[in-house]
């Protein structure tokens, strides 16, 4: 008979005026790679929380079944000292600390006078490095590693703690190909040592490579549990399962009317901004048509962001030189105001920290970057702004009761919808997306594509900035390729394979270093 | 009509805007038992009005500052520089009373781009500029005062900060010209909330309930009238309260309807986004300094009229209290939130206190006391309020 490591059963737990979760039913099996699949706010983050201690016993109803026994946590602690440890989508690193600082804080390694004993600290989180595959020094500050990196330290963290119950929310959101696959061989590595994992992500190809299980949640309900070996078509079985219908297609088809070209970059250098002679973007040159949708694919620190951002007002580097067409003739993009004049948009990959202001209502953040459409001699028509906001409200489907409210209590889909209305308002001509459909789910997903198809039929440009091909292979006409901040190809969809870009995203890489060398 | 509001969600959909009402209320009302409701009489309320009117002043620059992100620790020090300057002038060198009150604004909006400049476009924290500000500008007040205070003003100055404009219409016992000069402002109130409810209905906008509406407008003319009436049994309508009104309908109009008022609450509400949406952050960072740096200027003059000389202790500690005033009105200390109006009954909380506890008789050791513990408390109930809000 199989052991159950983790039963949970009939969770409820209610919010004011929600319930985010009802009667959910979870049990992992000792050992195995358990994966949580859910659209975003069908309540996994909530049921994680639920069990590592966050939300404490007494404030949620079911019980919580581990090593056999009814468990009644009350703070994160209580849950960790079973061995349950919780590494969040966010990382919960201290940058300025070093890798040992960090994997051993609140949980110091004290020697005798009850001082910190440093020799151990630093050997005992060499130990933990080589078990998860970082050739780091641990003395090394954490806010000189990359993504990938930290969280490869957060998992050594966790092993630090002697975890059995290994809880992901989310671990690959924001690495590249290269560090998600070592982070999912990691995971069979600790699997192998009888370490349990609970992995909650969106991207499922990642849950069909690595889980043994998962289970799938929608609405704050359980809807059911898949052995992942038993099933062939696996994905389409979840996607089914988490959004309660079939998905045709995953991407909407359009007509492609391209017309003439409106937006011209060559030669665009941009060095990076505190490092001096890093050059982050190199000659890059690219164009955009009218009615057609252009991506960008490369690897994270390829300088896709980078590059957007330098076009968009220099919001970006220093150092900039190259030049811009609108329209065949040259423009000169100076602040990020006269990007926007000139008909340029720029929506960036990380909403929350760079895109909206989230103590802010829908109204104001769809108005933002065109205030001056919505006002005389610097007075704003406050009628008219909501005005826009309800067209807005809309056609764009935002799901709000009213859009007087505060945009942080928004889904992740419909805060992305907010990004999208605001600069769709600002009458831009070209519109950069900067991973468009990051942390967003399926459903959500197929609506942002709809905008995007909808915008080039309405005769404007759009770049797409993304890391997933998949992607760009179902939304781009052309896409380019960017590797170390130099365009390595240019390639019409219909020639383009998910393994052809991939060679010329990394193909720059060895051809770079011999140049230098 | 849709989604008619009533009367307690009125209240409870925003308890960080409406708790600082029930909480001044309160307050008054408590002080005025206290007092045996000498608090409420005609010359005290006139002098509530005289004492503390530049600490409104001050707290309606500073809410703008705050709101943006920043602080400004210099104000006390700016009141004194800028009195001691007009009075150098006016008092010392005989110069007609308006060119020290120009004088004054002059060095106002000097001091306001220098912080300005420091804060905005070298990027030094507003919390350092002002502190250096504050040392700065108070060892200039003691070299312009050659350390030693100046009076009296002639009276024409005085007047700015002591004077009341009554008589206009004569009046059996009670100021008639005061009472008219406020029945015109309510109704001037009232026909603005009116249109602006007729807006909100016709863009299909929530508004309160009819019967709620009018009760509201009732409300506020009654507070409003009974205060015009105290006053006009008193000495009539103070000009600083002229002075104050314009200000803050002039700011509140400014914060709520422009778009640098709308840029202010974009920059303290997420810096990045801001900038990414094309607000030119430096320049409005030194448009709030440099107003800052006037307002201040203006409390200079009203104070200096007001204690009829210059000091070099001038305005000591007057930051804390229009720091206090925005925080107690419900500004967010880490920004992006914040009211003028809520500034304002922030600075009336502190000022009731003060002058009640002043006719109690109370000690100043004592009245310290409790006003740091009231700020404390008003920020502890804003901190649980966020924290209920956000319980998700």
């Amino acid at each position: 008979m199989t052991k159950h490591i983790l039963e949970m059963r009939k969770i409820t737990k209610a919010f004011p005026g929600v319930k985010a979760l009802s009667d959910v039913e979870l049990s992992v099996i000792d050992g195995e790679i358990h994966g949580i699949c859910g659209e975003n706010g069908a309540g996994k983050s909530t049921l994680m929380k639920v069990l590592s201690g966050v939300y404490p016993y007494g404030t949620y109803e079911g019980d919580i079944v581990y090593d056999g026994e009814i468990q009644k946590f009350h703070s994160i602690p209580d849950s960790e000292s079973k061995g349950i440890v919780i590494i969040h989508q966010e990382l919960a690193l201290i940058p300025y600390l070093s890798v040992a600082e960090n994997i051993f804080l609140g949980n110091e390694r004290r020697g005798k006078n009850g001082m910190i004993d440093w020799n151990q600290t630093n050997h005992e989180a060499m130990k933990l490095l080589k078990q998860v595959g970082l050739d780091e020094n641990p003395i090394t500050p954490v806010m000189q590693l990359g993504v990938g990196k930290q969280q490869l330290v957060e998992i050594a963290k966790a092993l630090s703690k002697d975890v059995r119950l290994l809880i992901l929310d989310e671990p690959t959101a924001a690495l590249n190909d290269d560090d998600s696959e070592h982070l999912l061989s990691l995971l069979r590595t600790l699997k192998s040592r009888g370490i349990t994992s609970i992995m909650i992500s969106h991207k499922l190809n990642e849950i069909a490579e690595v889980c043994d299980r998962t289970t799938i949640i929608r609405d704050g309900h359980t809807i059911e549990t898949l052995d992942i070996a038993d099933e062939p078509g696996i994905q389409d079985r979840i996607i089914r399962g988490m959004v309660g219908r079939d998905l045709t297609s995953r991407y909407p088809s359009r007509e492609h009317v391209v017309g003439e070209e409106v937006l011209r970059v060559e030669d665009w250098t941009v060095y990076h901004p505190t490092q001096p002679g890093r050059i982050v973007v190199d000659k890059a040159s690219f164009n955009v048509r009218k009615g057609e949708v252009v991506g960008i694919a490369g690897v994270m620190g390829a300088g896709r962001t980078e590059l957007a951002m330098s076009l968009f007002g220099r919001a970006y580097g220093r150092d900039i030189t190259g030049s811009i067409y609108m329209h065949g003739e040259e423009i000169q993009v100076r602040d990020v105001s006269e990007a926007i004049r000139h008909g340029l948009a720029y929506a960036t990959e990380d909403r929350k920290r760079y895109g909206l202001n989230l103590i802010d209502d829908v109204r104001r953040n769809i108005s933002a970057a065109a205030l001056f459409k919505l006002s005389k001699r610097g007075w704003v028509d406050q009628n008219k702004e909501i005005k826009v906001a309800e067209e807005y409200r809309g056609s764009m489907n935002i799901k709000t009761p009213t859009v007087m409210q505060t945009v942080g209590n928004l889904s992740g889909g419909n805060q992305q919808k907010v990004v999208l209305s605001k600069w769709i308002y600002s009458d831009a001509e070209v519109l950069i997306l900067d991973e468009p459909t990051r942390g967003i789910d399926v459903g959500a997903k197929y609506e942002i594509y709809t905008i995007i198809n909808r915008l080039v039929a309405a005769g404007k440009a759009v770049i797409i900035i993304s890391s997933e091909l998949p992607e760009l292979l179902g939304t781009c006409d052309r896409i380019y390729t960017l590797a170390f901040g130099v365009v390595t190809g240019e390639v019409p969809v219909k020639d383009a394979t998910q393994e052809k870009l991939m060679t010329l995203m990394t193909q720059e890489k060895t051809k770079d270093r011999e140049v230098r060398a | 009509m849709t989604g008619t509001a009533n009367l307690r969600e009125l209240l409870t959909r925003n308890m960080r805007t409406s708790g600082i009402y029930i909480a001044f209320v309160a307050i008054v009302a408590l002080f005025a038992f206290l007092t045996g409701g000498t608090l409420l009489s005609p010359g005290n309320v006139t002098n509530i009005v005289l004492q503390y009117s530049y600490i409104l002043i001050l707290a309606i620059g500073m809410v703008m500052v705050i709101i943006a992100g920043h602080i400004d620790l210099s104000v006390g020090s700016v009141v004194a520089v800028t009195g001691a300057i007009s009075a150098v002038l006016v008092i010392k060198n005989g110069m007609p009373w308006w060119v020290g009150i120009l004088a004054a604004l002059g060095a106002g909006v000097l001091i306001g781009a220098w912080q300005g400049f420091w804060v905005a476009f070298v990027g030094i924290p507003a919390f350092i500029t002002t502190l250096a500000g504050m040392l700065l500008f108070r060892g200039l007040t003691l070299l312009v005062l050659n350390n030693i205070s100046l009076s009296p003003f002639p009276a024409e100055y005085q007047k700015i900060a002591g004077g009341f404009q009554n008589g206009l219409f004569g009046g059996p016992g009670y100021d008639v010209f005061t009472l008219v000069v406020f029945a015109v402002a309510v109704a001037g109130y009232a026909f603005a909330a009116y249109r602006t409810r007729r807006a909100r209905i016709a863009y299909e906008q929530p508004v309160e309930a009819m019967p709620l509406f009018i009760l509201k407008l009732v409300a506020v003319a009654a507070v409003v009238m009974w205060f015009a009436w105290q006053l006009a049994n008193a000495r009539g309508l103070p000009n600083v309260l002229i002075i104050l009104a314009v200000l803050v309908m002039a700011y509140t109009l400014v914060t709520t309807r422009t778009v640098f008022g709308r840029h202010v609450y974009a920059i303290g509400g997420n810096l990045a986004a801001a900038m990414l949406s094309g607000v030119k952050v430096r320049w409005v960072n030194f448009g709030v300094m440099l107003n800052m740096g006037i307002l201040a200027s203006v409390a200079g003059v009203v104070y200096s009229s007001r204690s009829n000389g210059a000091q070099p202790a001038a305005g000591n500690m007057f930051e804390l209290d229009a720091i206090a005033a925005c925080f107690i009105g419900g500004a967010a200390v880490t920004g992006g939130v914040g009211r003028v109006t809520g500034a304002i009954v922030g600075g009336l909380i502190m000022a009731i206190m003060s002058n009640g506890m002043q006719l109690m008789g109370v000690d100043q050791s004592v009245q310290a006391v409790v006003k740091g513990l009231v700020l404390l408390l008003a920020v502890a109930f804003d901190v649980y309020n966020k924290r209920r809000a956000g319980a998700r």
